[in-house]
C-alpha cells in the first residue's frame, strides 16, 4: 500500500495557521466533538420527535441538532479528508488495521465491536470534559487554559497505559 | 465580544465552517493522522507524528493568537477548568481514543479514507453522545461544580508575565522534538519501519 504523507511539521504548522484565521476571522476556535454531539441530537430526531430532542437540556442548549458553524466544519472535515484521499490515491476500504490485526487477529466482528465500545467511551469522555483533541489538545491548549493542559496530560497518560496493557505484547511472527 | 478582525457573519459562516472543516480535513489526512496505527503507536512511543503534529499546532497557533490577542483583534475562548470532569472526561477520552483508534477529528477523516472501523466508531460515537445528552442533567448538577476554577488560564496561575509564558511552551515544544529526534534516530533500524 502506498503511503502519501506530508511532513508532521508542516501539518502542524499549517493547524497552526488554520487555528489562527478561525480565530480572528470567525471569532471560533477547531472543534469536532460538539458537531458530532449536535449529529446524534438530529440521530434522535426521528425517534423522539423534535419536541423529545428540545425537551433534552443538552441537544436544547449545548448541541443543538442543526447545520450551524460547527456541524459544517464537521462535515467540511469529512470532505476535505476524501478529497486528499482520493487525490493521494490513498483511498482504501478496510476494516481492520494492522496493528490490530497483529495483535487481536483478522475477526472484523471483533474489531469493529471494540471501535463502536471505543468510539460510545471516547465521546463520553470529550463530551464530558467538555472538548476533544481539535478543542482542548489543539485550541485550548494553544490558549494556554489550565482545562485543556489538564486535559492534554491526563488524556495521554490514560491512554499510554491502556495502549501497553492492550499491545504489551508484541507481535509473535 | 466580536473582535475587530471577525468580519465573516450570517450566512456566510456556514460557508466558513465548511471551508475551515475542508482544511482541516485535508490537514488530518496528509499528516498521517486519520492512521488507526498511527495514533495506537503513538501511545505505545513507537512512532511520534501525532505528538509532532499536535505540539507545532500548538506553538504557532499559540504564538500567532497570543500576538494578535495582544493587539485586541482576538479574543479568548476559554473552557471552564471544572476539574473533576475534565479529569475523568479525559481519562475515558485516553482509554476510548486507543480502543477505538482515532479521536473525534481523525475518526471523521479516516471514514473519508474508506476505514470501515471507523465509522462504526463513528456510529458508537453517536450513541456515546446520546448516552451523555440524557445523563447531562444529573452531570450539570453532580459532576460539573465540582472542583470548578472557572475558564482560568495557565498565567493567571503564577505571576510571571504572559511572554514567559509562550517562551516557555516554544522551549518545551524543541524540547520534545530534540528528544523524539532522539528517540526515532536510535530505534530507527529495528522498529521504526515505515511500511508495515
Amino acid at each position: 500500500m502506498k503511503t502519501y504523507r506530508w511532513n508532521p511539521y508542516l501539518v502542524g504548522a499549517l493547524i497552526g495557521v488554520l487555528s489562527i484565521l478561525t480565530f480572528s476571522l470567525v471569532d471560533k476556535p477547531i472543534g469536532m466533538s460538539t458537531g458530532i454531539a449536535q449529529a446524534s441530537g438530529a440521530c434522535a430526531l426521528p425517534v423522539l420527535g423534535s419536541a423529545g430532542v428540545a425537551a433534552n437540556t443538552y441537544w436544547a442548549k449545548k448541541a443543538v441538532p442543526a447545520w450551524d458553524y460547527g456541524s459544517l466544519f464537521v462535515l467540511g472535515t469529512l470532505f476535505g479528508a476524501f478529497v486528499s484521499a482520493v487525490v493521494s490515491g490513498s483511498f482504501k476500504l478496510e476494516s481492520v488495521p494492522s496493528v490490530w490485526r497483529e495483535r487481536f487477529g483478522p475477526s472484523v466482528i471483533k474489531r469493529m465491536a471494540a471501535a463502536f465500545l471505543g468510539g460510545v467511551v471516547i465521546i463520553f469522555g470529550a463530551r464530558l470534559a467538555d472538548g476533544c483533541t481539535s478543542g482542548h489538545g489543539i485550541s485550548g491548549s494553544l490558549q494556554l487554559a489550565v482545562s485543556s493542559w489538564t486535559f492534554f496530560i491526563v488524556m495521554f497518560a490514560t491512554g499510554a497505559v491502556t495502549a501497553f496493557i492492550l499491545f504489551r505484547h508484541r507481535p509473535q511472527s | 465580544m466580536n473582535s475587530i478582525l471577525s468580519f465573516i457573519t450570517g450566512p456566510n459562516l456556514l460557508w466558513a465552517g465548511l471551508a475551515f472543516g475542508f482544511l482541516f480535513g485535508v490537514l488530518l489526512h496528509s499528516g498521517g493522522v486519520a492512521d488507526y496505527n498511527v495514533i495506537v503507536k503513538q501511545f505505545l512511543f513507537r512512532d511520534f507524528t501525532v505528538l509532532k503534529v499536535m505540539f507545532t499546532a500548538i506553538v504557532v497557533g499559540g504564538v500567532g493568537i497570543f500576538i494578535l490577542h495582544g493587539q485586541g483583534l482576538v479574543n479568548f475562548h476559554i473552557k471552564p477548568a471544572a476539574m473533576l470532569a475534565v479529569v475523568s472526561g479525559a481519562a475515558l477520552f485516553g482509554i476510548g481514543m486507543v480502543i477505538y483508534g482515532y479521536c473525534p477529528g481523525t475518526g471523521v477523516a479516516a471514514i473519508a479514507a474508506g476505514k470501515l472501523d471507523a465509522l462504526v466508531g463513528f456510529l458508537g460515537m453517536l450513541a456515546g453522545a446520546a448516552l451523555y445528552a440524557f445523563s447531562y442533567d444529573w452531570i450539570a448538577a453532580n459532576i460539573l461544580p465540582v472542583g470548578d476554577l472557572g475558564k482560568k488560564r495557565l498565567p493567571q496561575l503564577a505571576t510571571l508575565p504572559e511572554w514567559v509564558w509562550y517562551a516557555g511552551l516554544v522551549v518545551m515544544a524543541g524540547v520534545v522534538f530534540a528528544v523524539v529526534a532522539r528517540v526515532e534516530k536510535k530505534s530507527a533500524p529495528s522498529t521504526l519501519s515505515k511500511e508495515p
